[in-house]
């Protein structure tokens, strides 16, 4: 029986990375994985929806290019091309996870791995032994809504699994859910041409974010055409072969909408099945997931768990983190405590949406003491010589300490610009050391410099 | 405008203070002259009195925190009045540090630019930078909790806010130990907790700094006692009499034995030097020179004042011959809280040994020698024993010293004062 130090059930981003990192500190380790390495977010997930959301980001941009002295013609689309340069820059990737693999010397056993007592995990007929431990890192995946009809069949009612593979973009279509993969794929799609509904049933589309950050969506992809509902209650769906009708109930309104597919985006399931969780003595939340204590361990002893299936949020760059961790732990190191309430949230749409910490309305409703501090980019300079003028810098300021209780930004490059709230919260620098740290110019990382003056009353811009 | 209350230096020699206690509280009003805290200086105890009249509008420096000498504690002013940015910033050399953070008193009401200042109330003198967020600096300002007396959980031991609200949320003597708790009493070995960490006193302080200067990095002082061991003799023979062939009891082991039971009896002896506390040990962890080959080295008996007489002589015997064989385990020869080294063997009558730090004290036993000693008025031939304790000045004083001998002394020249 070959036995490792750790073994890792699932190659996903948390997988990986626990499997390099406890080959840094001269642990042993297996990952098993059934697919290709990566997990969905390097092969259906973040990465190729990174290069679809570039495509239709061109699209825009060609359109809009006769404002800036470049007459690019018409512009025409292919989502079939689109399609498979994503598709290789997710083969790239996985390439890259597997090179990374061979390097730190770990051992990838293909095939499902199935858990048993005694620290052993069986993968088809053979039995592997780990030493130190299992860490299970399965993971999550689509899942549709049965309940109101739309079961994914994958013809009309897809996920983004399909739609990451269509040779061509569907005539028409409706995107159930208003949260970061319905957004973007709403985003791509409409760049494609397609006429789009998107549908959320809460309040407001990007129900998690500020609700400015909802709000100036709202407003930019109405404007580009996309029809928002949101507050939608789905009361029927109707698949035929190649139509779909929706009943809607929104705002005291019921109506139809239809399309020739509909893209299912809301809703997660983990994966906790057919693992042989149960016969370890691994126990499960009240929501799903593998429960785990602060050691990231699950009930079991030697049995630990990260990334999507071991809680909210289901996010590869938390991932990564609770893969770190667990191998520091198990090399015996006393790893700083995950922030769970200082994880980076980003969504890709156009103009990006990228926050951290508290919005607006959880500081309300915690009563917390803030001040709001805000900078919109149509008064940045850069913004404006690159025609991004769309959105704003938010920052929640405590007022008795200056504490940062969140940031928002909503622009181009928003996804990149949080990591300066990211540190500074990680660090626990109040807005003063945010404005202290003198900030380039022109840049649109000025705006968060302009919304910490702006929080303490002293917007210079403004 | 507010007037500043700043440390005084109440001695020549005095380079901070630390409030023992306000009399004065924020809202109170004061007159020149009027005594507005304790404070402790490292000679002793003094007033810190109001040189101006008002309100105390706000008080800079809690209760325990140290504070050097020239930085602000306190503000004194109209009632209601605002402290301004001006009058709030502490030292000259603080506001040229920061230069961009002195805004025109007319700048509105300004918390924030009072808070902004990264200097720490009670600001470090020589234990170099408190490593903290701003974001605890400044609630420690606000709070006065002085941040060298907290652990930080941060990256590197800083303090965060975490810490900051855990301390807040505890009862001030644990967030900011005052002077009160002072050096302890000998207490019987009642409590489960291993040690109690003492903040040294400006008095403390002081001794440590002088006595440093003068002799090496630790400053000993020694005293030297006459044992009579004519009983402990008597009593040696009586018990190995009983225990016959199931063992055989040395002047070595009672001698341990006596050293930790005296010890328990005597926490201020049983101690750690750490730089900025003292560690009372209510645990005895016995530390034993044992010469080997091509040195020496010191195995410890855990818990030596909880151990009979022939555990610890059988200990002590197995751990020497480990030693010897240099078959000890790291743990075994660390974390001693006294030592006691034996050149009896050697026919010395007499000598100094040296502190194995941090431990505060060892004690060095002669040869056990028939001397003429005078006994109700007759010269008569007596076995008697050298014992001379090696103390650091910075924890232990010349009298505290000195008493522990002399029980040790009375527990050796009666063997039955062991079980009092």
């Amino acid at each position: 029986m070959a036995s490792f130090d750790v073994i890792i059930v699932g190659g996903g981003p948390a997988g990986y990375v626990c499997a390099i990192r406890s080959a840094q500190l001269g642990l042993t380790a297996a990952v098993v994985e059934k697919e290709k390495l990566g997990g969905v977010c390097v092969n259906i997930g973040c990465i190729p929806t990174k290069a679809l959301l570039h495509s239709a980001y061109i699209a825009n941009l060609l359109r809009e290019a006769k404002d800036f002295g470049v007459d690019a013609a018409s512009v025409k689309t292919d989502y079939g091309v689109a399609m498979k340069r994503s598709r290789r820059v997710s083969d790239q990737n996985s390439k890259g996870v597997e090179f990374l693999m061979k390097k730190h010397k770990i051992t990838v056993v293909k095939g499902s791995g199935v858990l048993q007592p005694g620290k052993k995990v069986k993968v088809g007929g053979d039995v592997y032994e780990a030493k130190k431990a299992v860490v299970v890192a399965s993971g999550s995946r689509v899942k549709g809504i049965p309940q109101i009809g739309l079961e994914i069949n994958k013809t009309t009612v897809i996920s983004s699994d399909e739609a990451l593979l269509l040779e061509q973009a569907p005539p028409s279509l409706i995107v159930v859910g208003a949260g970061a993969v319905g957004m973007e794929f709403a985003d791509i799609f409409n760049a494609f041409g397609v006429p789009i509904t998107l549908i959320e049933a809460l309040p407001r589309i990007l129900p998690l974010e500020d609700a400015e950050a909802s709000d100036t969506l709202a407003k930019s992809y109405k404007k580009r055409g996309i029809e928002v509902i949101a507050g939608a209650k789905v009361a029927k769906a109707t698949a035929g072969k190649d139509k779909v009708v929706l009943d809607v109930e929104a705002g005291g309104e019921r109506k139809q909408v239809a399309a020739a597919a509909v893209l299912m985006a809301a809703g997660r399931a983990v994966n906790t099945e057919n693992l042989g969780l149960k016969e370890c003595g691994i126990q499960l939340t009240e929501r799903g997931f593998i429960k785990i204590d602060q050691r990231l361990q699950t009930t079991a002893p030697g049995y630990y768990a990260i990334g999507d299936v071991a809680g909210p949020p289901m996010l590869a760059h938390k991932g990564f983190r609770e893969g770190v961790v667990v191998a520091e732990l198990l090399a015996g190191q006393q790893p700083h405590p995950i922030k769970y309430d200082n994880v980076p949230s980003v969504t890709y749409c156009h103009p990006e949406v990228a926050s951290i910490g508290l919005t607006e309305e959880q500081c309300k409703e915690q009563k917390r003491d803030y001040v709001a501090g805000r900078f919109p980019f149509s008064a940045n300079g850069r913004a404006r010589g690159t025609g991004e003028t769309e959105g704003f810098v938010k920052i929640l300021r405590d007022k008795q300490y200056g504490e940062i209780l969140g940031a928002h930004i909503v622009g181009a490059h928003a996804s990149e610009m949080i990591h300066e709230l990211a540190v500074a919260r990680e660090n626990e620098y109040t807005v003063e050391e945010v404005d202290l740290a003198i900030h380039a110019h022109p840049t649109m990382s000025e705006a968060i410099d302009e919304a910490s003056l702006d929080s303490l009353g002293r917007v210079l811009h403004l | 405008m507010a007037t500043k209350v700043v440390m005084e230096a109440l001695s020549p020699t005095m380079e901070e203070g630390r409030l023992v206690k306000w009399i004065k509280h924020a809202g109170d009003a004061v007159k020149t002259g009027e005594t507005l805290a304790e404070v402790e200086t490292d000679k002793a105890v003094m007033e810190l009195v109001a040189r101006a009249d008002g309100q105390l509008l706000q008080i800079a420096a809690a209760e325990g925190s140290t504070v050097p000498v020239g930085n602000v504690v306190a503000y004194i002013g109209a009632p209601g009045e605002k402290i301004d940015a001006s009058a709030a910033a502490p030292q000259p050399s603080a506001v040229s540090r920061q230069p961009s953070v002195n805004p025109p008193p007319s700048a509105g009401p300004q918390p924030s630019a009072v808070s902004r200042q990264p200097v720490p109330v009670a600001a470090p003198i020589e234990s170099g930078r408190v490593r903290a967020s701003p974001l605890a600096r400044r609630i420690a300002k606000d709070s006065g909790v002085d941040l060298r007396l907290l652990t930080g959980s941060g990256p590197g031991g800083r303090v965060v806010k975490k810490d900051l609200e855990e301390a807040v949320a505890r009862p001030a003597t644990a967030a900011m130990p005052t002077v009160q708790r002072s050096v302890p009493l000998p207490t019987p070995h009642v409590t489960t907790v291993p040690y109690e960490d003492v903040p040294l006193t400006q008095i403390r302080k002081t001794i440590a700094k002088r006595l440093s200067a003068s002799l090496g990095p630790i400053p000993h002082f020694f005293l030297t006692t006459e044992v009579d061991m004519e009983r402990a003799a008597e009593a040696r023979a009586a018990l190995n009499a009983q225990l016959g062939d199931r063992g055989k009891i040395g002047f070595n082991d009672i001698i341990l034995q006596a050293v930790a039971l005296a010890l328990a009896k005597h926490r201020a002896c049983n101690a750690w030097f750490q730089d900025d506390h003292i560690r009372y040990w209510n645990d005895v962890h016995l530390g034993m020179a044992v010469a080997v080959e091509d040195g020496l080295i010191t195995p410890v008996i855990r818990n030596a004042d909880l151990k009979s007489l022939t555990q610890i002589g059988a200990e002590a015997r197995e751990l020497a011959q480990r030693a010897r064989a240099r078959r000890l385990k790291p743990e075994e020869y660390t974390g001693a809280t006294f030592s006691v080294s034996n050149l009896g063997m050697y026919d010395i009558d007499q000598f100094t040994a040296v502190i194995n730090p941090p431990e505060a004290g060892i004690v060095a036993i002669g040869t056990i020698t028939e001397r003429p000693v005078v006994v109700g008025g007759q010269v008569a031939p007596r076995k008697r024993l050298r014992l001379t304790m090696s103390c650091d000045h910075r924890v232990i004083d010349g009298a505290t010293g000195a008493t522990f001998l002399q029980t040790l002394r009375q527990m050796l020249e009666n063997p039955l004062a062991m079980l009092l």
